[in-house]
């Protein structure tokens, strides 16, 4: 079942990518544990940035530097310029495969503001951005005739080793959702596109229930590093009840926040990491926070906003158009992520990563609304391409043996856990630990309360287990698979936000909240090394 | 509150039963609901879902006969929940959708025409705004009585995905677009309008249809039904009336 280039998730990075390698020459193949159009991207609402200059003057000279600003002096100046350079031609080609984007009176692109941008600057369909970027992408795929399985769960990577430096991809491992069987899919490249990791904070999140982190899981077991895992993003405005994504295009827009007095308290356009501690601050002190979006008007609402009336009425059961929208921030986006180069490969020969699993090195300690759906677009096409070249010169032998019985072990084997302990209820004791001390405050003695936490629970897991046992479409088992992933990573972002002992971007800390460039103006880079995790810093 | 749901389950044997579920809620989505009794009452019960936000299409499902997304469905004492129908069930309410997402390809439900730089108004733009707001959740598919006894039948999304790239500025070939929808296609949809009554997004596939039927006129194409019975098979005016 050998493909030239494997392509593991099909969110816009994956699907991007599987059409850069196809127009490349490659044999593609695209593996998801969905379907390609229930991934994340079809989530994104605010719009894909490029400075186009359609709604006010604008240059690409500006997106970069509101781009390095939000990062806190952790981003690549080089990325962030191939990034926004790249901006215009991204928007463009997406628009030349029928994007639906929102136009202007005068027949150009629309635009508008966002969080940190000195110009209208993202490009939207509706608040639909994400739907028809994904959508679209999806057709152009099957006008490919790209070949794209559903319902496929990652379990890990194959990996060949010819000496300890030297590790070079072979395929992947996954469990058939439907089948209950383990599959191998052999290739010569292999692009990890799986999304971020924000569902460790389980319900305090904005994210699909999919983004676990799988991916990141499978790379660091592999021999493959991650970066600046402490830093998440929370987004200011999800509804309070359930943690659904009111967009920043609500703000964008004139949206206020206002607190319980009906006062204004911040800068509604303020990057997010901003704006989530000062509606922290207030929540800390006994204010509820609303976000009042009633003096932009019905017509304007329904034309702009029509997914956040909807939900605004059916989770909290106001209408947006009469009344205040009770909100408070949730986690929503991993700027952390698997390490790559310049080419978008990892440590591991032919291995890529792209997209929010990925860490590009562009939005640093604070991603800026906007720069996700790029990002997916530039990185995706590098991704895509460079990993079609890297398969054309393969010549080394797979054997994927090793790799498929072990895990046909485990699967069979995590069925014979005792399930003495509910792991569903451990996975929301994490989700509510995690936001209260790792989330957008944090200290040192509150973030090691975590760690031990985890080490507990990471220790207590053989106890845990699925309680459904059988084959066919188990859901069960593979929240159980996904739990255990997330909880590899939870011990890696605590690790990481102990270390970094200052403030910057979306990390903070209540107790040194100073940023401190002497001594941690770096990357946090993690490994392992025969189950042992390592932290350190690089330039 | 009690509600009951549909199980379905084929491994070595195939089970087909109904399990009654207690659950206390008010004012609760269906996918709350459902999310609560597989954390707290029966890990085996087996749904898709995914986003929360009825935006992925993960969750469409019916109630009492009808479908509907279970994260924008609030639930009612006595609700009796089921999975869609004219898919093939994998277990409980999960059906396996791969065969009508086919359609999309079969139908080529994509751009044909790639070009840069062509410069669509807004009102141009209007045209599809709605149809590409879908989401391929596949409810008209399990609604579709035409789907339900012809499983060569295009259906409802794949053609209003037809619709919003034929009628996209952007896209140079419609033609070829037309010509493959005229066999299983928009002429063998009865325009009952069940698709567009359950569609969580507000689209109008039956609508859609008849646009593509206009254009499947303009294009030289009739009716093969009403050719049939009408005199010398050709006496028609241009547009289908019936």
């Amino acid at each position: 079942m050998r493909s030239d280039v494997l392509i593991i998730g099909a969110g816009g990075a994956g699907l991007v990518a599987a059409i850069n390698a196809h127009e490349n020459g490659a044999k593609v193949r695209v593996i998801t544990k969905e379907y390609p159009i229930r991934s994340q991207t079809c989530m994104a609402q605010g719009g894909i940035n490029a400075a186009l200059g359609n709604a006010s003057d604008d240059s690409v000279e500006a997106h970069i530097q509101n781009t390095l600003k939000s990062a806190h002096g952790i981003a690549n100046e080089d990325a962030v310029r191939l990034l926004c350079e790249s901006a215009p031609d991204a928007v463009e080609w997406l628009d030349s495969i029928g994007v639906c984007f929102s136009r202007t009176k005068d027949a150009k692109i629309a635009q508008r503001t966002l969080g940190g941008a000195s110009a209208a600057r993202a490009c939207y369909a509706q608040d639909y951005t994400g739907l028809k970027i994904l959508h679209t992408l999806y057709d152009r795929c099957k006008a490919l005739g790209i070949e794209m399985l559903s319902e496929r769960y990652l379990l890990n990577l194959v990996t060949q080793r010819l000496d300890k430096a030297d590790i070079y991809i072979g395929g992947a491992t996954f469990l058939n959702i439907r089948s209950g069987e383990v599959e191998t899919y052999e290739a010569a490249s292999v692009i990890v596109a799986t999304g971020g990791y924000s569902r460790i904070y389980d319900k305090h999140s904005t994210n699909s229930t999919s983004s676990t982190g799988d991916g990141l899981a499978a790379v660091i077991r592999a021999g493959a590093r991650l970066s600046d895992m402490e830093f998440i993003q929370f987004h200011p405005t999800a509804l309070k009840s359930s943690s659904i994504l009111i967009s920043e295009s609500a703000r964008g827009a004139g949206g206020y926040l206002l607190n319980s007095k009906g006062e204004r308290f911040t800068n509604e356009l303020a990057p997010r990491d901003e704006v989530a501690r000062a509606i922290n601050d207030e929540i800390q002190k006994g204010e509820n926070v609303f976000l009042d979006i009633r003096h932009l008007g019905e017509g304007f609402i329904n034309e702009e906003l029509p997914q956040e009336r909807k939900l605004a009425k059916l989770y909290e059961n106001i209408d947006p158009v009469h009344e205040l929208i009770p909100i408070k921030p949730v986690a929503h986006y991993t700027m952390g992520g698997i390490e790559v180069d310049a080419a978008s490969q990892t440590k591991i020969k032919g291995l890529y990563a792209v997209g929010e699993c990925a860490n590009h090195r562009v939005h640093g300690a604070n991603r800026l609304g906007g720069n996700s759906l790029l990002e997916l677009v530039v990185f995706g096409r590098q991704a895509g391409v460079n990993a079609a070249e890297y398969a054309k010169t393969f010549d080394k032998e797979i054997d994927a043996k090793e790799q498929t019985q072990s895990d046909k072990n485990f699967v069979l084997g995590i069925k014979d856990f005792a399930n003495q302990i509910d792991f569903y209820e451990k996975r929301a004791v994490i989700g509510n630990i995690f936001y209260n001390n790792a989330g957008i405050s944090r200290d040192d003695i509150g973030l090691k309360e975590v760690l031990d936490k985890v080490y507990k629970i990471q220790k207590e897991l053989p106890l845990m287990g699925p309680k459904d046992k059988s084959k066919t479409y188990n859901t069960n088992l593979v929240e159980f698979i996904e739990f255990s992933n997330m909880l590899e990573l939870c011990e890696i972002v605590l690790v990481c936000a102990i270390n970094r002992n200052e403030s910057r971007g979306a990390h903070y800390r209540s107790d040194i909240p100073q940023q401190n460039d002497k001594a941690y103006k770096a990357h946090t880079i993690t490994y392992k090394e025969d189950g042992v995790l390592y932290a350190d810093f690089v330039e | 509150m009690k509600i009951k749901i549909a199980r379905y389950m084929s491994e070595e044997e195939t089970k087909e039963f109904v399990t009654e579920y207690e659950v206390k809620f008010v004012d609760a989505t269906l996918l709350e609901v459902l999310n609560e009794i597989k954390i707290k009452q029966d890990a085996t019960l087996s749904y898709s879902s995914g986003c929360r936000s009825s935006i992925c299409g993960s969750c469409s499902i019916r109630v009492n006969g009808r479908e509907v997304l279970a994260c924008m469905y609030k639930v009612k004492d006595g609700d009796e929940v089921e999975p869609m129908n004219n898919s093939s069930v994998i277990r409980d309410l999960v059906v396996d959708m791969d065969r009508a997402y086919e359609f999309n390809a079969k139908a080529k439900a994509w751009q044909s025409s790639i070009k840069n730089g062509l410069r669509l108004t807004k009102e141009n733009q209007m045209i599809n705004e709605l149809q590409s707001d879908c989401i391929l959740c596949g409810s008209c598919y399990s609604v579709c009585p035409v789907y339900a006894v012809n499983d060569e039948f295009l259906g409802p999304f794949a053609l209003t995905r037809v619709w919003r790239y034929v009628s996209d500025k952007r896209e140079d070939e419609p033609k070829e677009k037309i010509d493959t929808i005229q066999t299983n296609g928009v002429w063998d949809c009865t325009l009952c309008n069940e698709c567009t009554l359950v569609c969580p997004q507000e689209i109008s596939s039956k609508a859609d249809i008849e646009k593509l039927r206009m254009k499947s006129v303009a294009s030289g194409y009739s009716d093969p039904s009403f050719a049939s019975f009408a005199f010398n098979g050709n006496s028609f005016d241009g547009s289908p009336s019936f």
